[in-house]
């Protein structure tokens, strides 16, 4: 995209006094009749959101609220029982996930800032290439893989391990999931390396600090912010994930999306569902505002995470 | 291009201008009468309102209260695509995406002009600027000179009866403004037409205007040639701001300014007054004349400029000064006692004095 | 730390596995489309291009790769529509600026599950379950946001001064844009749309959750055909999936990336 950057042309070599900075406005200063236009445009996009995403939440709220019988009683539910070993379930594997992609992520990440710019770029081009590739192909794949007699198993079996069931269990499950949702760890992480000044560790070697020490006490608290957040994504999105543990798991270790479907498919417990569903949305919204406050991030806000991670980081 | 397309005059009359959540107005009931065909300079420093004025004449600010006229009418309801005013902005503005010719082809396409038409103006206005040859670059590829030739290309293709230009060489380097300063005083005695021009560079201003409005802080000081303003300041303000001065405070009783250290003859009313005098107008030593006003005082500084040069002075009242002459004269060392003196003639009495102001 | 080569050699042993991990596991796919048998065995004891012939001829098959193409493309149009006007409305206001960018990209942040919930339930009532309109009106929820965060980065790039030179030579608002706004924003734009065609394109949860089987999407015929059946249609349906959707959004990312250094 080319838009003139006027300043760089002019190679400023005399003495003179550079142009007076504005001091009224540079763009036009709207009036009343420019902003009520400016705000207009984004009518037809705001009626449609109301319309077919702010309603319907409010109305799954309300039902969640007054179904079966008006109160609390779906929230309460949450507490006993099923739905508290699904959850429970769910959250143990996203922070599995979690912790397996930070392990895979971090090395990766740091060799992507170590690394000729070339292959950088061929770095970052592989962890894209997931967020190119439809996820249900890529699931289908570990479908594949982790059947009976699948590659995995026979690999596992040329290692020595035995007969191991992969598909239907957490394990496969775990594995499936830990490699969709690495990109989302690689990319925060690889973001908040890329501006740690490496000569800080080589300070902290030359002050007479072990490598493994340096590393603990200097580059890793310094690549915190990133490891958060990712770790935050991972968990997130593990939280609320449906299409690979759907698939690859089985109806009897479901994880908590696929229970929320079951209570809507084949319950017609749409308080209940509505209750799991808005809890999930509020347990998100707050780690993700959470992750916002640790790290502090000026402009980690919805626009940069998501072009970062969905929109591609490019 | 030089067919007979006439000046605008553009008229102002109490042109006010009250920015949103301010109290003062950045532009204070102004008038000004621009006549046709004749090169208007607006200058003044930052936050003057001069830029602003230009914007409203343009129609990119609303204008809070007045009447802007071009030709007889009221142009300030109109929306700025409909004033049919040619503009050239500081960073050129122009379409990254078009190459120079579709860049100055598209006022022509706006008005609906056939394709050969085109053309045929387009080629024109391209080497009326001399940039015939480059047509088919992108302004990427051209340097900021040539960028700012362009602009000019395209906002004079429409023949336009007024041109307006906001501070249009402030982004280029000094030989560059030079050149391009040549280019504009040419243009305007080719094309004839109204030019109101902006900028924060006095000698920018006395170099291409036929006639200046110097504006301070939302008004207009004064209004007149270069000459006039130059010779006959209206005020301290104009006085210091257009080229270098040495300033003299006082009370003036009979034609003599006494300033407290010294008494210089001057030609001016009674009452606090300033007392203007342009370096250049001052020689170091004196002929001895009664036409003349004499100062004592030490050289603190020999500035040299090639073609002239600055004899920085503390005179024993102890007020700095500032003399000009050439090289030819004799020489001066840091230090050293001298005599200046000037002709009472060409001291120039300001009747208000602004102790806010920096002399020299 | 950086200059230790064992410490690389090791790292790019391992990031080499890693990467090994990531993209191949989706190649499986591909032999197992061009196998000759009705079963996921990998390698295939047979070849084949049988199960392409399903795909593109078999009437469930056909008919929901037909109506995931016209939907996105539907999708894409409204979405790119809504969300550059969206995203002038951001960067040009005064006020409001933030929080109309966190109202337009709240679909992103929201569970899958969520919406899917959400829209299941509103849908019953409003009778859209399994018709066009909903469909529509799910993917235009979900492609939006990626619309608004595209055309809205690039237009806070955008040089407002080029507005007022076209104005001042004669173009009227709306000419301005046309001739001057779009062509420079375009890559924006185009960038915003590939996402808005791909998201609608391999949507699958919220699909699952507003399909009827009267009609449904390709990515909702390929989830019921993994759970429900052990046909290899479906390896041939994900890569011609795979080739589509990587080719959009492998030309989108490479015209944003043009212009920015890793």
């Amino acid at each position: 995209m080319a838009v003139i950057e006027p300043h760089r042309a002019a190679a400023t070599t005399d003495t003179r006094d550079r142009p007076d900075p504005p001091t009224e406005p540079a763009a036009p200063a709207p009036g009343r009749r420019r902003m009520a236009a400016a705000l207009l445009l984004a009518v037809p996009a705001a009626a449609w959101l109301l319309l077919y995403f702010v309603v319907p939440s409010l109305q799954l709220l309300w039902t969640s609220l007054t179904t079966p019988e008006p109160g609390l009683a779906n929230y309460t539910a949450l507490a006993d029982g099923a739905a508290v070993t699904i959850i429970v379930r769910t959250l143990v594997m996203a922070i599995v996930v979690a912790v397996v992609c930070a392990l895979i992520a971090y090395p990766y990440a740091y060799l992507m800032t170590i690394a000729t710019r070339r292959w950088r770029a061929v770095l970052l081009i592989l962890v894209l290439v997931p967020f190119w590739t439809s996820l249900l192909a890529r699931t289908f794949a570990w479908v594949v893989l982790l059947q009976d007699g699948g590659l995995v198993e026979r690999g596992f079996a040329a290692l020595g391990f035995g007969s191991v069931q992969l598909l239907g269990t957490p394990v496969g499950v775990t594995l499936a999931m830990a490699q969709v949702m690495l990109p989302f760890m690689v990319l925060p992480l690889y973001n908040t390396m890329r501006g740690i000044n490496r000569r800080l560790v080589d300070a902290a070697l030359s002050l007479g600090a072990h490598p493994v020490q340096a590393f603990l006490r200097v580059y890793l608290p310094l690549s915190f912010p990133g490891l958060a957040a990712g770790a935050t994504l991972v968990l997130v999105l593990s939280l609320g994930f449906y299409v690979t543990p759907a698939l690859v798991g089985s109806p009897q270790q479901s994880m908590l999306a696929q229970y929320i479907g079951v209570q809507v498919n084949e319950l017609v417990n749409f308080g209940g569902a509505g209750a799991l569903a808005l809890t999930l949305l509020i347990v998100t919204l707050v780690l993700l505002a959470a992750v916002q406050l640790l790290t502090r991030r000026r402009n980690a806000d919805q626009g940069s995470i998501a072009t970062s991670t969905f929109g591609g980081a490019a | 291009m030089s067919d007979n397309t006439t000046g605008a005059s553009i008229e102002v009359a109490g042109l006010t201008k009250v920015f949103k959540n301010t109290t003062r107005p950045a532009v204070d009931a102004i008038d000004l009468d621009v006549r046709p065909g004749e090169f208007m300079t607006l200058l003044g420093p930052s936050g003057s309102g001069k830029t602003t004025v230009l914007n409203m004449i343009a129609g990119f600010e609303d204008v809070t209260e007045g009447r802007i006229l071009l030709d007889g009418q009221d142009i300030a309801q109109r929306p700025p695509y409909k004033r049919n005013l040619g503009m050239v902005f500081q960073d050129y503005a122009l379409f990254p995406h078009m190459t120079a010719a579709e860049n100055v082809a598209f006022p022509l396409q706006r008005r609906k002009i056939g394709r050969e038409e085109t053309t045929r103006r387009v080629a024109e206005a391209l080497d009326v600027v001399r940039l015939g040859q480059h047509g088919d670059r992108l302004p990427s590829q051209l340097s900021g000179g040539q960028q700012q030739r362009v602009a000019l290309a395209r906002a004079i293709v429409f023949r336009p009866r007024a041109l307006l230009l906001d501070e249009p060489l402030g982004a280029l380097d000094k030989r560059l403004r030079d050149s391009l300063q040549l280019e504009i005083s040419r243009l305007h005695s080719e094309l004839g037409i109204t030019f109101v021009f902006v900028t924060h560079d006095q000698e920018e201003a006395l170099a291409l205007s036929d006639r200046i409005a110097v504006f301070r802080d939302g008004h207009i000081e004064q209004v007149g040639t270069p000459t006039d303003l130059y010779e006959t300041p209206a005020s301290h303000f104009v006085a210091t701001f257009l080229g270098d001065s040495n300033v003299f405070t006082g009370t003036v009783r009979d034609g003599v300014l006494d300033t407290g250290e010294s008494e210089l003859r001057c030609s001016g009313p009674d009452g606090p007054s300033t007392l203007i005098v342009r370096p250049e107008r001052m020689t170091i030593g004196h002929n001895g004349s009664s036409g003349q006003n004499r100062l004592t005082g030490t050289v603190t500084d020999v500035v040299y400029q090639g073609a002239f040069r600055r004899i920085h002075v503390r005179f024993d009242s102890g007020r700095p000064g500032m003399i000009r002459d050439g090289t030819d004269a004799p020489s001066v060392t840091a230090g050293e006692r001298v005599d200046v003196s000037w002709d009472v003639a060409h001291g120039v009495v300001v009747a208000d004095r602004d102790d806010a102001v920096v002399t020299t | 730390m950086t200059g230790s080569t064992k410490l690389r050699r090791i790292l790019t042993v391992f990031a080499v596995l890693i990467a090994i991990w990531l993209v191949v596991p989706v190649l499986i796919v591909i032999p197992i489309s061009f196998s000759g048998e009705n079963s996921f065995a990998f390698p295939p004891s047979s070849w084949g291009v049988g199960h392409y012939v399903t795909f593109f001829t078999e009437q469930s098959w056909l008919t929901s790769l037909l109506v995931s193409l016209q939907l996105a493309v539907i999708v894409t149009l409204i979405a790119t529509v809504l969300g550059t006007m969206a995203a002038f409305a951001i960067v040009r206001a005064t006020r409001g600026s933030g929080a109309m960018e966190r109202f337009f990209t709240a679909p992103l942040i929201v569970p899958g599950i969520v919406i899917a919930v959400a829209l299941y339930v509103a849908f019953l009532q409003w009778g859209l379950i399994g018709t066009a309109t909903g469909f529509i009106a799910a993917h235009t929820v979900l492609s939006l946001p990626f619309v608004v965060v595209n055309v809205a980065n690039v237009l806070r790039g955008y040089d407002r001064t080029l507005d007022r030179a076209a104005a001042m030579l004669g173009a009227s608002p709306w000419t301005t844009f046309r001739t001057v706004t779009l062509p420079i924003i375009r890559p924006g734009v185009l960038s915003g749309a590939l996402f808005a065609f791909v998201t609608s394109f391999d949507e699958v949860v919220v699909s699952l959750f507003v399909q009827s089987p009267q009609l449904q999407t390709l990515p909702v015929r390929m989830f019921t055909s993994i759970t429900n059946e052990v046909d290899p249609t479906i390896a041939a349906a994900s890569t011609v999936v795979l080739v589509v959707s990587t080719l959009v959004l492998g030309m989108a990312s490479l015209t944003r990336r043009s212009k920015t250094n890793v």
